[in-house]
């Protein structure tokens, strides 16, 4: 037995144990429910756990003889991917109640490789936030401090892997939502290439932006989990026959010489701490033979705006479904003849108001007579922001910038300044416009000791890239390691 | 005053995929309910579509056939509205870039042909079905329609009379028949039909008010609702009414269109690209290779009839109309048959069963050796004319090859002398009266005594021979 808990290992640690059998994987995972037990009552990252089910499943995984590259690791997942049989709803309480018949493509990805899926992870409601507060089940906290929130939407995923209440995790990033929770709570998150990974089960927000993919405690697991799930599904038409390189592989690749680039942002709201360890972590890059300049992603600063018209337009569509009629939440007409009225009380009870804020600016952008002054302008502009990237990477090899203007703020803070919240995602929003690949490591702490995250931007299908450098800066900093000292409820 | 009616259809038809057009659920018609149906179809949360390239292939080839412009680029949109029957609330269809445009049906008329403009087809997913039972609060949803591919053909408002309207849909439905892609049956609701129908006076460019009229699930209710419907107009226009832009119904009881919804009422469908099936271009070689395996199409097949089997102009177009007619009639030519007998079999007793029981031609399963026999058996003696009707209708009844029916139910033609003599002689005993008539001249009276000899014979004598024993014995007794 290691000297450290199992809970609090790497995926890359645990797995020759497991494989050796110096741990067997019903002690990890007993040592995990433990902590779970101890803990999520006072940082709510999961919505709930149902240890019987896992021992159960682990009982089946170990039955099936599979030892795959996640053979008995847990691995929990945010609330909006589809696990058969189990809860599935997205933190709201329109799906309440509703269990998906089938696995996400990655949910079934890892299981092939004999991982146990602990479903469930806290997040906004339907991905609706950057603070996991818009949750119908409660806000989940930051491990670093529990006034103050782990970011969004996959807060739960990203707090679950900071406290070792999971050993990696799976969210999804629509405008940030692995990247930014991963910086507010000093873990490892990467938002894969539009299409790199399958969106099949994955409950949707905003189809054209959404990318699942990990949330580990270093750089090397967040590799291995990519290569997990990466790859083409011919159940998702926008997922791409581009073959999946081993990423683990490639972590030791040399970095010198590296062409890193360093754009002019918008200076709005960017706390000094957030700069101080941004730039120290560029010299980092300097020392280990990158060669950085300056460089002009122009029309960026139009991301946000962009990103809410073609977002929430998404997400009006995509949201249509949860009407009271097929399955979830269903609030019946007083006058049972009215089929207009159950829709109406059955959406006004099952939505949270960030969720309705969304669904009515996403159906007035597409609203007849406004369609080509906000949508049709929006997706112009997206592909003027996709050209930026384009342009840069033919200059440089990988973008360098902060992944959140801020530390994690407090509990309440923003969440009734919409427009605060939402600059929370300047800097990731244009990753999931352009469909770019990006990650967020630790790369520091404010004077309040709260975690910073440094955010790696590669041109499509360069993720091999984004981790060997990540990777690099990682084994040069200790910032990873560190560890939060959890609190009792 | 006079007034020009105006009229465009909107066709609806389900491709007879396997598969649905976005899953790979079965799409036959007639399942038991919601027992094809996946996680897709079901619009169940996380589920993506996957586009059924047969569809597309198949969108193409009547596109193709209808001499339309195929788009270089494949796009989908979803188009917006709240039912019960649609589970994602919204549908997935083609909203700026069909499939196909710029075409064209040819109605042949009188000495001239009129040309009607198709302006779009395209492909979208069908919805489900809502079923209610009488007397009970609830409804039922039976989605195993959900996701079938459908194929919306919109012509241009080139359509002049209600006899047009017809014509055009005989014409596209037979098109369809021969692309072999939908079994185009209204009863099932493989193919359905919306009109817009306006009126203007005769010489005005502008076009009127346009109505748009739903529920019509027969191509004689398309007629009869584009009757009323420019009768409504028409009366009210005289009275120097404004025509209100709707969508009416068509009540098949009433035999009127009623109000259904105002063009204020109309949904915004908030159409979009649908962001899960990527654009993509089709090669020109790709819809070459469809263009090239296009079949014999009924414009062609009509004039091929015409030249090949001297029919006329009439007796192409009424087999060519429905594609099982035409291959009954060539599997029988094929088979040796001569052309005109068989055209006139099928034309006649045939197509008069069929209407009277109100049925499709495909669902008898002639064969078209069962034609060539009976054509057969009249030619070399065996059946009178008579029988062979009476044969012809056991045929379609039982199924069975009238060669098989001649064989085991003694419908043979009585032509042995002996037992006709003896039929003759005892009609001659009962009918005194009418020989003696006949006797004296009177032609008629052999008439009837034949008529009475063939009752006798449950109609198996031989006409021709009865009618000349009968004449002789006749003759004997007056000697």
């Amino acid at each position: 037995m290691p000297a450290r808990a199992p809970s609090a290992l790497t995926i890359h640690e645990l797995h020759p144990l497991l494989i050796s059998g110096q741990l067997s994987p019903a002690e990890l995972l007993e040592d995990l429910l433990a902590r779970i037990a101890g803990h999520n009552g006072a940082y709510g990252a999961y919505i709930d756990v149902a240890a019987d089910q896992l021992r159960e499943q682990l009982r089946r995984q170990l039955a099936s003889g599979r030892r795959g590259r996640l053979f008995g690791i847990p691995i929990t997942v945010k609330d909006n991917l589809c696990v058969a049989g189990e809860q599935t709803t997205c933190a709201s309480k329109i799906l309440a109640g509703f269990r998906a018949p089938y696995d996400a493509t990655v949910i079934e990805r890892l299981r092939q490789e004999g991982a146990v899926i602990v479903p469930r992870a806290n997040m906004d409601e339907f991905a609706f936030g950057s603070s996991t507060e818009n949750s119908a089940y409660g806000a989940t906290r930051n491990p670093w401090d529990r006034q103050r929130v782990p970011g969004g939407s996959s807060g739960g995923s990203a707090a679950a892997v900071a406290a070792d209440l999971a050993i990696g995790a799976l969210g999804s990033d629509t405008g940030g939502s692995i990247r930014q929770p991963a910086s507010f709570c000093n873990v490892v998150g990467l938002k894969p290439t539009y299409g790199r990974v399958s969106r099949y089960g994955l409950i949707a927000f905003a189809s054209s932006l959404d990318q699942i993919g990990p949330l580990t405690k270093d750089v090397r697991d967040a590799a291995h989990l990519l290569s997990v799930i990466a790859g083409h599904d011919p159940m998702d038409s926008t997922s791409a026959p581009v073959e999946v390189p081993d990423y683990v592989a490639q972590l030791e690749a040399p970095v010198n010489g590296l062409r890193v680039g360093l754009p002019r942002l918008p200076e709005e709201g960017i706390e000094p701490d957030v700069r101080r360890c941004v730039e120290a972590a560029v010299q980092v890059l300097q020392r280990l033979g990158a060669a950085v300049e300056r460089i002009e992603l122009p029309f960026i600063d139009h991301s946000i705006e962009t990103y809410y018209i073609v977002a929430t337009a998404e997400a009006s569509s995509n949201l249509a479904r949860y009407a009271g009629v097929h399955y979830g939440l269903r609030e019946p007409a007083e006058d049972r003849s009215s089929l207009i009225e159950m829709y109406l009380r059955t959406r006004t009870a099952g939505f949270g108001a960030e969720a309705k804020r969304r669904i009515l600016l996403g159906t007035y952008v597409l609203s007849h007579g406004y369609y080509d002054a906000y949508y049709l302008k929006a997706m112009q502009v997206r592909t003027l922001i996709k050209r930026s990237f384009e342009q840069a990477f033919s200059r440089c090899d990988i973008v360098v910038m902060p992944t959140s203007p801020t530390a994690a703020f407090r509990l309440g803070e923003r969440l009734t300044d919409p427009l605060q919240m939402y600059l929370s995602d300047i800097y990731t929003i244009s990753a999931n416009l352009a469909g770019v690949p990006a990650i967020s490591i630790p790369c520091g702490f404010s004077s309040s000791q709260l975690p910073v995250g440094l955010q790696l931007l590669a041109a499509p299908f360069r993720e091999e890239l984004l981790l060997r450098l990540a990777y690099a800066y990682e084994q040069a900093t200790e910032w990873h390691r560190r560890r939060p000292a959890l609190e009792q409820a | 005053m006079t007034c020009e009616i105006i009229i465009g259809l909107e066709v609806h038809v389900q491709l007879r995929t396997n598969t649905k057009l976005f899953c790979g659920c079965a799409a036959r018609f007639g399942a038991p309910p919601n027992s094809q149906t996946c996680p897709v179809c079901l619009g169940l949360p996380g589920a993506l579509p996957v586009l059924n390239e047969q569809a597309l292939a198949w969108g193409i080839r009547v596109g193709l056939a209808l001499d339309c412009t195929v788009a270089p680029l494949m796009k989908f949109d979803r188009k917006h509205y709240f039912y019960p029957d649609l589970p994602k609330n919204f549908q997935i269809s083609q909203y700026d870039r069909p499939l196909a445009s710029n075409g064209h049906v040819d109605l042949e008329g009188e000495g001239a042909t009129k040309r009607i403009r198709i302006r779009r087809v395209h492909l979208e997913e069908d919805a489900g079905k809502l079923l209610h039972e009488t007397g009970q609060p609830v409804s039922f949803v039976d989605m195993n329609r959900t996701g079938v591919p459908l194929l919306e053909i919109v012509s241009e408002p080139d359509l002049r009379t209600s006899e047009d309207a017809y014509q055009y849909l005989v014409e596209l439905k037979a098109l369809l028949q021969y692309l072999d892609v939908s079994t185009c049956n209204m009863e099932e609701g493989s193919l359905r039909c919306d009109t817009n129908i306006s009126l203007r006076p005769a010489g005005q460019e502008t076009l009127g008010v346009k109505v748009e009229v739903k529920n019509l699930n027969s191509f004689r209710a398309v007629k009869q609702a584009l009757e009323f419907e420019a009768g409504r107009q028409g009366a009210l226009l005289s009275r120097g009414e404004r025509i209100l832009q709707e969508t009416r119904l068509w009540n098949a009881h009433s035999l009127q269109t009623d109000s259904m919804r105002s063009k204020e009422e109309a949904a915004d469908y908030r159409y979009f690209p649908e962001p899960d099936l990527v654009p993509f271009t089709i090669e020109a070689a790709a819809v070459e290779q469809i263009r090239r395996k296009l079949p014999e199409l009924p414009a062609q097949r009509r004039l091929r009839y015409q030249q090949t089997y001297q029919l006329s102009a009439y007796d192409a177009q009424v087999l060519v109309q429905q594609r099982a007619l035409a291959e009954l009639f060539e599997g029988a030519v094929r088979l040796g048959a001569k052309p005109k007998p068989v055209a006139n079999w099928i034309m006649g007793g045939f197509m008069a069963y069929l209407n009277a029981k109100r049925l499709e031609p495909e669902s008898l399963q002639v064969q078209p050796e069962w034609v060539v026999h009976l054509i057969e058996l009249v030619d070399g003696g065996t059946l009178s004319g008579t029988m062979a009707k009476e044969v012809f209708l056991a045929m379609l009844e039982r199924r069975v090859d009238p060669a098989e029916l001649v064989r085991e139910g003694g419908l043979r033609q009585i032509s042995d002398a002996q037992t006709l003599e003896r039929i003759a002689h005892e009609v001659l005993e009962q009918h005194p009266k009418s020989a003696e008539d006949y006797a004296k001249g009177k032609a008629n009276a052999l008439m009837f005594l034949v008529g009475q000899a063939m009752k006798r014979s449950s109609g198996k004598a031989n006409p021709q021979q009865m009618t000349e024993i009968l004449k002789r014995k006749v003759g004997e007794k007056r000697a």
